[in-house]
């Protein structure tokens, strides 16, 4: 694959507009096949639709193609609009303000501003340079982590809309009510010396005009990197759900992680610590705790300690906060994790 | 060239060696490769986002593994000069 000649752009990237138009109307047309083409399907084979293989089979075929089809097309349009808020952008937008309004900012540039996870210790030391409040700081890196595309795309695929809303909107809450208790309580002197001491960077930022092209480009880059990359993990956690679907009883897991037992929140707090992956990785577990009887709120704390207090993460930031910021770091999103445990329980 | 590429460590900038590395041995172009996993001399660089890449002192690329297209540019740009 030698190209040296200017290679020729594929037609998605030459007709931007048209591409997008087509394949919204060809995503959609295909989606409401799904259910009719899944039955055909297990019809198709010598099983009897109304037995518990036949339902197994039936839930895999449905939901393997719609929850892969919802996550590609949200990724690809998380792509491009990730492609609006580079990170240094980000910190332009947020550079000098004063906390409050700012956290809320903050929580929500965590949703669109794209990252690798490798870069969270880098863009915490440019962001409190570029003089980011550090409360507001930590908003940002709590709820970029927590509430992303995947997480809400597999939560409204297997468990609808009402979940997905909740997990986003307690996902935000958590990280701007910590963030902005991390800022009342003035840890600047807990960042390691270094950090301090570095000079102030302007937060300057250079608009780069970006044609719908490039940001198609985005789109398409992104599928390639996450749905690539999560794809196998997502068809695992969705044969356990069917198997668990057709087979086990109902109420397997209620006696421990049920909401009678009043532990069963922290405990799956301090369970999810230890765990180190990411959002898709989760969920298939997070399916099958629910369909066995788990409570609800018990298996969303669960979800969010795994996702946003991780130990190798604490490891990385030891390198430029004093233990005492990162105890008070994980003290404070971990009681906001037990308070969305214990609320979801009660409230539902 | 000297090259840099700025990173902890993670597998997007071991790709990113990778990359380099394989492209500039097919356009016969001698580099100098080196990885800078030190926080603070990332830092010095200015960038926030990783893998970043550094050409003879200078940011070229920030945030993620750089398209083959893009590396193959580098070294066009770098042969004619």
């Amino acid at each position: 694959m030698n190209k040296l000649s200017t290679p020729i752009k594929p037609w998605p990237l030459r007709r931007p507009s048209a591409f997008l138009a087509l394949a919204a109307v060809a995503w959609l047309a295909l989606y409401q096949l799904l259910i009719p083409a899944s039955e055909v399907l297990v019809a198709s084979l010598p099983v009897d639709r109304a037995s518990h293989l036949g339902g197994a089979l039936q839930f895999f075929f449905y939901d393997t193609p719609k929850v892969l089809m919802l996550l590609t097309g949200v990724v690809f349009v998380m792509g491009m609009i990730n492609s609006y808020f580079t990170p240094e952008r980000t910190r332009a937008l947020l550079a000098g303000r004063t906390e409050g309004v700012a956290n809320v900012m903050a929580a929500s540039l965590g949703v669109v501003t794209p990252f690798c996870s490798c870069s969270a210790v880098p863009l915490f030391i440019g962001f409190v340079q570029a003089g980011v409040p550090l409360g507001v700081t930590f908003s940002f890196l709590i709820s970029a982590p927590m509430v992303n595309e995947v997480a809400l795309t597999l939560l409204f695929g297997l468990f609808g809309w009402k979940v997905a809303l909740l997990y986003l909107g307690l996902g935000l809450c958590v990280a701007i009510v910590a963030g902005w208790v991390i800022g009342r309580l003035k840890m600047e002197a807990y960042l390691e010396d270094w950090v301090r001491d570095m000079p102030r960077t302007s937060a300057a930022f250079e608009a780069s005009g970006m044609a719908l092209a490039d940001r198609v480009q985005g789109g398409f880059n992104a599928v390639r990197d996450i749905v690539g990359k999560v794809w196998p993990y997502i068809l695992a956690g969705i044969a356990l759900g069917a198997l668990i679907h057709g087979y086990v009883p109902e109420d397997f897991m209620a006696s421990f992680m049920g909401k009678d037992a009043w532990w069963s929140v922290p405990l799956a707090v301090v369970m999810g610590v230890p765990m180190y992956t990411n959002a898709a990785g989760v969920i298939p577990i997070v399916q099958a705790l629910l369909a066995k009887g788990a409570a609800l709120g018990t298996v969303l704390a669960f979800m969010m300690s795994v996702i946003a207090l991780s130990l190798p993460e604490m490891i990385i930031l030891r390198k430029v906060l004093k233990v005492r910021l990162i105890a008070t770091f994980v003290a404070v999103v971990a009681s906001g994790i037990l308070l969305v445990g214990y609320v979801f329980n009660t409230v539902l | 060239m000297d090259i840099k590429v700025l990173g902890t460590g993670c597998a997007n900038c071991k790709n990113t060696i990778a990359l380099i590395d394989q492209v500039s041995k097919s356009h016969g172009v001698s580099i100098t490769l080196q990885k800078v996993e030190d926080l603070r001399d990332i830092m010095g660089y200015g960038i926030m986002s990783t893998p970043g890449v550094v050409i003879d002192g200078k940011v070229v690329h920030a945030g993620g593994v750089p398209s083959r297209d893009t590396v193959e540019q580098w070294f066009v740009a770098a042969g004619a000069a």
